[in-house]
């Protein structure tokens, strides 16, 4: 045994004596692996700001394209991503709430606490296919010109018109395509009949254009419905490939945290961690899903806000 | 932890992070015009989501992930990469990266 003298001054060795980080070695590794996971997700949240500077006057803005909330019509900005952060942070909760009671030693909560993470992991990670299928599919559609810019349709009013409104009119149509799909041809007939239609550059400072100069675009051009990684209805082409890219790797973390929640859970319910006389397991896991929404508040600002 | 108890202190935290997230959606709908002001390369608004996303963010690591309660070795062996490598990052890519608008 140390004398006392030895153990204070251990003890003052950054807090952690003999034990400087004073942290078993998982849940380091959990740390480490969560540090280098930040800078990469940093890496990507940086590359998108630095893209988006550059076409700043043309970036699509988020609140116009993510309009969409189930069961409900028209504009609903934010809105549903509201919805799907708070879940996140509400399955952040029962998991601090998991981890509490497994430092407790209390089985039943340990279980129960799990249960409503992985709910809530498996509700946010079922909103975000929502989110993809509607940004794949589109809303309102665009003209995309030889140059492979992207315009959207406007009338003398000076609203947005969706490729529905343009072809069977205002009182007919949607101000969502809802799917239907429609062909240059008709957009082209519909516009040409139309002296008041004209295109215009999306984001917040897009340049206009007359009646003649967006019709003689659109022949040389082509219509685009929806986005993907080759088109893109909503703008830049670099804005679809950044929000696949990034909430995909997100997505992708959300799903491993929820199958590794299972795991854990499983292991909970056999009462593996009873035997071993302590939830430490439950822990590194709670540390990853933190983690995970710990990015995704930061992808939504970036994202979505800014 | 032996220096809480029940779970008031989780609650607190899930409060403040509601209420933040609740002020930034109504922010990001609302806009206020006297906040689209431009300072420094963007707008006030965009500063202020910024400020209240890193006081969200220490709020998950500081309590959540219990980064505040661990030993101070840990804390710098978290908190400075993260705090010198990520500003670093940004900064030497947006300044480097400059050569992109010309």
């Amino acid at each position: 045994m140390a004398s006392s003298a030895e153990m204070t001054q251990e003890e003052n060795n950054w807090g952690g004596g003999s034990r400087p980080l004073g942290s078993r070695y998982g849940k380091l590794m959990m740390w480490f692996f969560l540090l280098s996971d930040a800078l990469t997700f940093s890496g990507f949240l940086t590359a998108y700001g630095l893209m988006r500077f550059k076409f700043e006057s043309t970036w699509p803005i988020a609140e116009n394209v993510f309009t969409h909330f189930p069961g409900l019509e028209g504009d609903q900005p934010l809105l549903y991503v509201a919805l799907m952060t708070f879940i996140l942070i509400m399955s952040s909760v029962t998991m601090v709430l998991a981890v509490n009671a497994g430092e407790k030693m209390n089985r039943k909560a340990v279980t129960n606490w799990m249960l409503w993470t992985i709910v809530g992991g498996f509700i946010f990670v079922g909103s975000q296919a929502w989110e993809w299928y509607h940004f794949i599919i589109g809303d309102s559609g665009a003209v995309e010109t030889a140059r492979q810019e992207i315009l959207h349709i406007y009338n003398d009013e000076g609203e947005r018109l969706s490729f529905s409104q343009v072809i069977h009119g205002m009182e007919e149509g949607h101000a969502s395509n809802h799917g239907e799909t429609f062909s240059k041809a008709e957009v082209l007939a519909a516009m040409k009949s139309n002296e008041g239609m004209y295109l215009m550059e999306p984001g917040k400072a897009g340049a206009a254009f007359t009646h003649e100069t967006s019709v003689a675009m659109l022949e040389a051009g082509d219509v685009v419905q929806g986005a993907n990684m080759i088109h893109n209805e909503y703008g830049q082409k670099q804005f679809a490939n950044f929000f696949f890219f990034i909430t995909g790797f997100h997505g992708f973390h959300v799903f491993s945290g929820v199958v590794i929640n299972f795991i854990i859970f499983y292991n909970v319910l056999l009462g593996t961690y009873e035997r071993r006389g302590h939830y430490r397991m439950v822990e590194k896991v709670g540390l990853y899903w933190h983690f995970v929404d710990l990015v995704w508040v930061f992808v939504f600002t970036f994202f979505y806000l800014v | 932890m032996s220096d809480h108890n029940g779970t008031w202190w989780i609650w607190k935290v899930f409060w403040i992070l509601l209420v933040i997230t609740g002020v930034e959606v109504a922010l990001g709908i609302i806009k206020p015009e006297f906040m689209l002001t431009q300072v420094i390369g963007t707008s006030i608004l965009n500063i202020l989501f910024i400020v209240l996303t890193l006081i969200k963010a220490a709020y998950i690591v500081q309590i959540f992930m219990h980064v505040k309660f661990e030993k101070k070795g840990l804390k710098y062996a978290l908190y400075l990469p993260t705090l010198i490598l990520i500003p670093y990052l940004t900064f030497i890519l947006l300044t480097e990266g400059s050569y992109l608008f010309q």
